[in-house]
């Protein structure tokens, strides 16, 4: 009965073509949305790490949220330390833990972020390989940019302002020192590195004004850390400030990362003069009221923006899901559509095999056997409409994905099913059945005595 | 065997077509005659189980055949009765060996591919077993016809005009053919037409 089914099918190419094609556009739509949908939610939330505040130059708190948490956007502007040193005082009644962020750089399109240990125990990551950073200049690099960079331990590379690719290219040579760990969140795709590797650049390009291609300008190296020209000068210049050239930690349990970072945070703090562009903060505890009222004290008392993640996502996401959700219903429209197409191809081929239908009467099939036949015609477009239409979604997703990857830094996947897709399955059934209702009731009632005098 | 009692049928609303009784035993072969339009075909439905009389009863064998429901009756029409039309037509997705499969199938037999070879092959239509129904010429789809309502091996073989669009050749050896395999599996034979050819082919007649 399946084969007959199949076989009534493929003798009218053109008909079912033009069904299934509707039919796999609509289901492809849906599931491509859904699953899009699906993925986007996820990368954000995966990436919220926790964090119930991030601070920054006044700006859009979304921007601000996008650039230090998801790392696609431009920074508002830099902080000075000297406002904002507070936040990253380990000693802090309201604040359990705070990244800074210094951002402005670069390698290929993967953001080079000054900043302190904290960060590894925002997103839960550990070294692979090598070591952490500790001086300038030195690098630890997340694991996707190690994968797509094919950069290794002793590796050089220099950086290039902005986030996009290409732009100018700072002087300075990066060492990778370690690779982390694949984490799954936003850090594989970051170069860590400490904040003064950042200033060390800026500051570089800064006095310089125009880019020197000489390569050494050391007459300005004179009077200040400004314009240091390389990473040997900068560790030099620090080794005359501070004590030592810092050495990276040997064991990494979290009590040890921990002292590291608020050190690091400390001394942080008393480079007053300089700027970093935001912090990330976690709450020691998330309903004392006085921490809830932090966001609006800063906003309107300070110089500083503050914005919560969870909110500016929430925001984020209705927003968006508006858009998709509008684009569902256009995809369930088409699903429609074809079910019309489906019902009307049914139903003309009807007209011209009555004298078919009738002839399976007079073979032995009763009127059930004729209902069955083009419901299962029905249905079996609509399976393979489905089928033709889940892949057609997922091999695009697919090629989204890698362009996700390159443009976003976003790990997409084009082969996750969803249990959407397992309801849309259902929904396919019934459009394919439904379409294929009256045309059964109509064969299941042919009059064969009649259709067959009229030969 | 083949009875038939005080058979009536009206069109809706029309004048009652009242039928003259028959009695056709196991393995005759008959000859309806009549002119169009005197209800040849109607009766032949009849016969078939395609259409329900009004009044009056058509047995098959020993089966009352008007009392049995429609999916009884639909499957006992597949076993028992084969029916040539006049124009033959086919489920035109499917290949000719495909359609008599098809045949073996609706009336709930088993497929046997072997005898449907055979069959083939004994009208002369063997080597178009995998041909498209729309392939053939008049003379082997009415040859093919034959052959799906012979496939099940039925009781009654019903023909209603079976000549009525082949040239003189070709109805002649459509006839042969007819009987031939009729008598091979001893059913009964009822031939339906207006056909003057036919007269002289058959010894016992009906005149509607």
């Amino acid at each position: 009965m399946l084969k007959l089914s199949w076989k009534n099918l493929v003798n009218k190419p053109l008909n079912m073509a033009l069904s299934l094609i509707l039919f796999a556009l609509g289901v492809g739509l849906v599931s491509l949305l859904v699953n899009l949908n699906h993925q986007v939610e996820e990368n954000f939330d995966k990436n919220l790490a926790g964090v119930d505040l991030v601070l920054g130059a006044k700006g859009s708190p979304l921007q601000m949220i996008l650039c230090a948490m998801y790392h696609v956007d431009n920074p508002t502007g830099n902080i000075p330390i000297e406002k904002s040193r507070a936040f990253l005082n380990p000693k802090h009644p309201l604040i359990k833990q705070a990244v800074p962020l210094s951002l402005g750089d670069s390698y290929r399109g993967y953001r080079i972020v000054g900043t302190t240990y904290d960060i590894l125990q925002f997103y839960d990551a550990t070294i692979a390989e090598g070591k952490l950073w500790a001086n300038p200049m030195e690098v630890t690099v997340g694991a996707a940019v190690a994968d797509a960079q094919h950069l290794h331990i002793g590796d050089r590379f220099k950086s290039s302002h902005g986030l996009v690719d290409g732009i100018e290219e700072h002087e300075h040579d990066f060492t990778v020192v370690g690779i982390l760990k694949p984490s799954g969140s936003v850090i594989d795709q970051l170069v860590l590195t400490p904040s003064e590797s950042i200033w060390a650049s800026h500051e570089h390009q800064s006095v310089d004004g125009e880019e020197t291609v000489d390569g050494g300008r050391q007459t300005v190296d004179g009077e200040e850390t400004v314009g240091s020209l390389d990473a040997a000068s900068v560790e030099a210049h620090s080794h005359a400030e501070h004590e030592h050239t810092k050495v990276a930690p040997t064991t990494y349990d979290s009590l040890t990362i921990s002292q590291l970072a608020q050190q690091q945070r400390l001394d942080l703090m008393e480079k007053t003069d300089k700027d970093i562009t935001a912090i990330l903060i976690r709450f020691r505890s998330r309903t004392n009221i006085q921490a809830l009222n932090m966001a609006r004290n800063i906003n309107e008392n300070t110089e500083l923006m503050a914005a919560s993640p969870p909110n500016e996502i929430a925001r984020l996401q209705t927003n968006l899901g508006l858009g998709a959700d509008t684009l569902k219903m256009l995809a369930w429209v088409i699903v429609i559509v074809s079910g019309l197409s489906i019902f009307i191809s049914l139903f003309s081929s009807l007209r011209d095999r009555r004298y078919e239908l009738a002839l399976m009467r007079v073979m032995g099939g009763s009127p059930g056997t004729l209902f069955q036949l083009i419901i299962l015609e029905g249905l079996l477009l609509a399976v393979l409409g489905y089928v033709l239409g889940i892949v057609l979604s997922h091999f695009s997703l697919g090629i989204l994905a890698g362009f996700m990857k390159s443009t976003y830094r976003y790990s997409f996947s084009g082969w996750k099913f969803l249990p959407e897709e397992g309801w849309l399955f259902v929904g396919a059934l019934a459009v394919g059945f439904v379409a294929a209702l009256i045309p059964a009731l109509q064969a299941r009632r042919t009059d064969i005595s009649e259709t067959l005098s009229k030969g | 065997m083949l009875q038939t009692t005080n058979l009536q049928y009206s069109y809706n609303g029309g004048s009652a077509l009242a039928f003259p009784d028959i009695r056709c035993e196991t393995g005759e072969h008959w000859l309806l005659l009549g002119q169009s339009g005197c209800g040849k075909t109607t009766l032949l439905h009849l016969l078939g189980g395609l259409l329900t009389p009004q009044q009056g009863s058509v047995v098959v064998g020993e089966t009352a055949i008007n009392a049995l429901k429609t999916s009884q009756l639909d499957k006992f029409r597949g076993k028992k009765i084969g029916i040539i039309f006049q124009t033959p037509h086919f489920v035109r997705s499917l290949r000719v060996g495909e359609n008599l499969e098809l045949a073996q199938q609706l009336a709930g037999l088993p497929v046997d591919k072997n005898h449907i070879a055979k069959l083939l092959d004994r009208l002369g239509i063997g080597h178009k077993i995998n041909a498209k129904t729309d392939a053939l010429s008049q003379g082997e789809r009415q040859r093919a016809a034959i052959a799906r309502a012979l496939v099940n091996k039925p009781e009654i073989i019903l023909a209603d005009e079976p000549t009525s669009a082949l040239d003189d050749k070709n109805t002649d050896e459509v006839i042969r053919l007819l009987e031939e395999t009729a008598s091979e599996v001893n059913a009964t034979l009822l031939v339906v037409t207006h056909d003057g050819r036919l007269k002289e082919r058959f010894a016992k007649k009906i005149l509607l």
